[in-house]
């Protein structure tokens, strides 16, 4: 984490759905923050709250059946939670742009690329519909999509997944935003393909000093794009930090079990797999302990009666975990450990 | 002795009189008694189309498959699956559409019992109920739905379904790539446990490559529709020798942010051409780093590397004939 001032800071954010079966609490109190020039990674596995969460401050929950019950979300000196269109001009999708997991559905079919990316720029920018289209030509050629021109005028079906994906890049590019927002963006794309994405996000972020904030359930993404990361798990951050303290120092059980559940790539290495046993909790009645506490290998008594808050592992890295408390009896192996004068 | 063989596969989907889709072109490879081999590519380069033609699932367009002496045949009637079920099996990579919605998980698992053997009603309920508990799974869910599973549940009864018959050879299509994290390793260890008990001879697709690496004993690695390299799993996945798995390892995203700092960009240029009328030479040549005038004019076959490694390495590459 830097000590620049950061962009965008959401604070203990809550959202909750009306559905058939009840009130389901997908995300319950999350906090993180995001600064120039840096890339924030939300790693979880499905149904853990982390596209919700997003999509809750760019104002894509429906309400109803979405409600936001708490929290706040500040940029640019206001708050995004409460914050409505004001003159046309909304910071969404022009000071922050977001690109979405499947590229092929989320792009209109019956629109060219190039109008679809000039949309953008004449309903934020004011750009004539002339201006739009040569600058969205300039975008595509900026995402590195070859004969722009051409491909402006093509429709979706004509592009790959990756060019798809290039295209929802440019068009989330277009009012040069501060911060972009990727919810999953390569999940759906081949590994070669990932590499030419994730390799343009880098690059358009090293150009624009632009924020990145990037959804993905894969560590290795992770691995190679973050500087921060949140792990979440049933609707909370259960762990926060640097890259480098997630991956060398895990002080959550999850971010431990999420390590072991996969293949290392040493030579000859084929310890068994550690599968996490169990499933996440039901968010229709989320537990009133730690969310995590009925697959955790280490859970004690404590742990099924109340949620842990977050224990600081330093400034900047923190594990809701109730092994961190200073009086915690017996200490489960491999966690990293406050040391005593912290 | 190689349980399986493959020699000189072909499957062609015709478009129309003029096109054809060359899916599978040319592909021979044999299978081990209880080996795993991996079958790694990008999405379109054949491996699932590869794996449902030597099940016979897809009629070969040229080529043949040698299961234990016996050649297949080239088109499937009903008495051949009848015939070969037993043998071998398949599970899917989507939990979700590859079980029927409207039969219940105790008919889904013992279909293969009531069409393929002798066995009665209590037999097969028995039967069942013994797998259901053999993959982790109770039994009293066999009266229950695919709906109420999860996902990782769901992959359980299509590893329960495929095996329940005791086939030799299992073709997974992509059996985790559906699932999250977490529940990969379940389903991995689970066919792990399956493959040491009954000495399963398994075909692994996935394009996830480090799981391939830490599941199979041999990786074999397609594009556009052939094999272009293949060796022992740790051999091609730490000494890659074709260009093309060299890129394939290189874009693969490692958990280790110290590796992934320290990595170059190798991201590749391009992506995977049509398989439609394939031109002549090396399929990769206009992607590679690497091409050379031959390239574009010889296709390059399959060479043994003989020096390299711990075990028998074939590389598609005129770079090292």
């Amino acid at each position: 984490m830097t000590d620049s001032t950061p962009l965008l800071e959401v604070n203990n954010l809550a959202v909750e759905f009306d559905t058939y079966g009840g009130i389901v609490k997908a995300v319950r109190g999350i906090s993180f923050s995001v600064a120039a020039g840096k890339t924030l990674g939300i790693v979880g596995e499905s149904g853990c709250g982390k596209s919700v969460s997003v999509q809750s401050i760019m104002g894509l929950i429906p309400m109803p059946p979405g409600r936001i019950t708490s929290g706040t979300a500040m940029f640019a000196g206001q708050d995004l939670l409460v914050s409505k269109m004001r003159n046309g001009h909304d910071i969404r999708g022009a000071d922050i742009g977001m690109i979405f997991q499947d590229p092929m559905t989320s792009l209109n079919p019956t629109m060219s690329i190039g109008s679809q990316i000039a949309e953008t720029l004449e309903v934020h920018r004011g750009y004539t519909a002339k201006q739009a289209f040569a600058r969205a030509i300039e975008l595509l050629d900026q995402t590195r999509i070859p004969e722009a021109a051409k491909r402006a005028r093509q429709y979706p079906f004509e592009f790959s997944g990756g060019m798809l994906q290039r295209a929802m890049i440019a068009m989330a590019i277009a009012c040069e935003p501060e911060i972009l927002i990727a919810d999953e963006p390569t999940t759906a794309l081949d590994v070669t393909i990932q590499a030419q994405i994730l390799d343009l996000m880098r690059d358009l972020q090293r150009e624009t000093g632009m924020a990145l904030i990037l959804i993905t359930h894969d560590l290795g993404v992770i691995a190679r794009m973050a500087d921060d990361v949140v792990v979440m798990y049933a609707g909370q951050a259960v762990e926060k930090g640097s890259v480098d303290d997630i991956f060398y120092r895990s002080a959550h059980p999850y971010t431990m079990g999420l390590r072991a559940a996969m293949p290392t790539n040493t030579r000859g290495d084929h310890h068994k797999l550690t599968p996490i046993d169990g499933s996440p909790p039901d968010l229709f009645h989320p537990p009133a302990g730690c969310g995590y506490c009925a697959r955790c290998p280490s859970s004690m008594n404590i742990c099924v009666r109340a949620n842990p808050e977050p224990f600081h592992l330093s400034e900047h890295h923190f594990a809701r975990c109730w092994q961190h408390h200073p009086e915690i009896p017996v200490k489960a192996d491999g966690l990293h450990y406050l040391t005593g004068n912290d | 002795m190689a349980l399986l063989q493959v020699r000189h596969l072909s499957k062609f989907f015709n478009i129309d009189r003029n096109h054809r889709v060359h899916a599978v072109d040319d592909v021979s490879l044999s299978i081990a008694e209880r080996e795993i081999v991996g079958l790694v590519g990008e999405s379109g380069s054949g491996k699932s189309t590869l794996g449902k033609t030597m099940l016979g699932l897809h009629h070969k367009s040229a080529g043949e498959v040698i299961y234990k002496g016996e050649l297949l045949p080239a088109k499937y009637h009903p008495a051949d699956f009848q015939r070969h079920a037993k043998n071998m099996q398949m599970i899917f990579q989507d939990p979700y559409s590859s079980l029927n919605p409207r039969m219940t998980v105790g008919e889904i698992i013992g279909e293969g019992l009531r069409l393929h053997t002798n066995k009665k009603g209590t037999e097969i309920r028995e039967q069942v109920a013994r797998w259901l508990k053999r993959v982790g799974l109770e039994p009293d869910h066999m009266s229950r739905y695919p709906h109420e599973f999860s996902g990782g549940q769901r992959q359980r009864i299509g590893v329960a379904r495929a095996l329940i018959l005791e086939p030799e050879f299992v073709v997974c299509d992509e059996p985790i790539s559906a699932l999250d994290v977490s529940v990969q390793a379940q389903v991995v260890n689970l066919l792990d446990e399956l493959k040491a008990s009954m000495g399963l001879t398994l075909l692994f697709i996935a394009h996830d490559l480090s799981m391939v690496r830490y599941v199979s004993d041999r990786m074999a690695v397609m594009y556009l529709g052939s094999v272009i390299e293949i060796g022992v799993s740790d051999d091609v996945f730490f000494n890659p020798k074709h260009p093309y798995t060299q890129i394939l390892v290189g874009s693969n995203p490692e958990p280790d942010p110290q590796t992934e700092r320290a990595r170059p960009s190798t991201a590749i240029k391009g992506e995977i051409p049509s398989p439609v009328n394939v031109p002549a030479g090396c399929r990769f040549a206009n992607r590679c780093p690497q091409m050379m005038e031959v390239c574009r004019v010889e296709t390059p076959a399959l060479i043994d590397l003989k020096e390299v490694g711990s075990g028998k390495r074939e590389v598609a590459c005129h770079l090292y004939n």
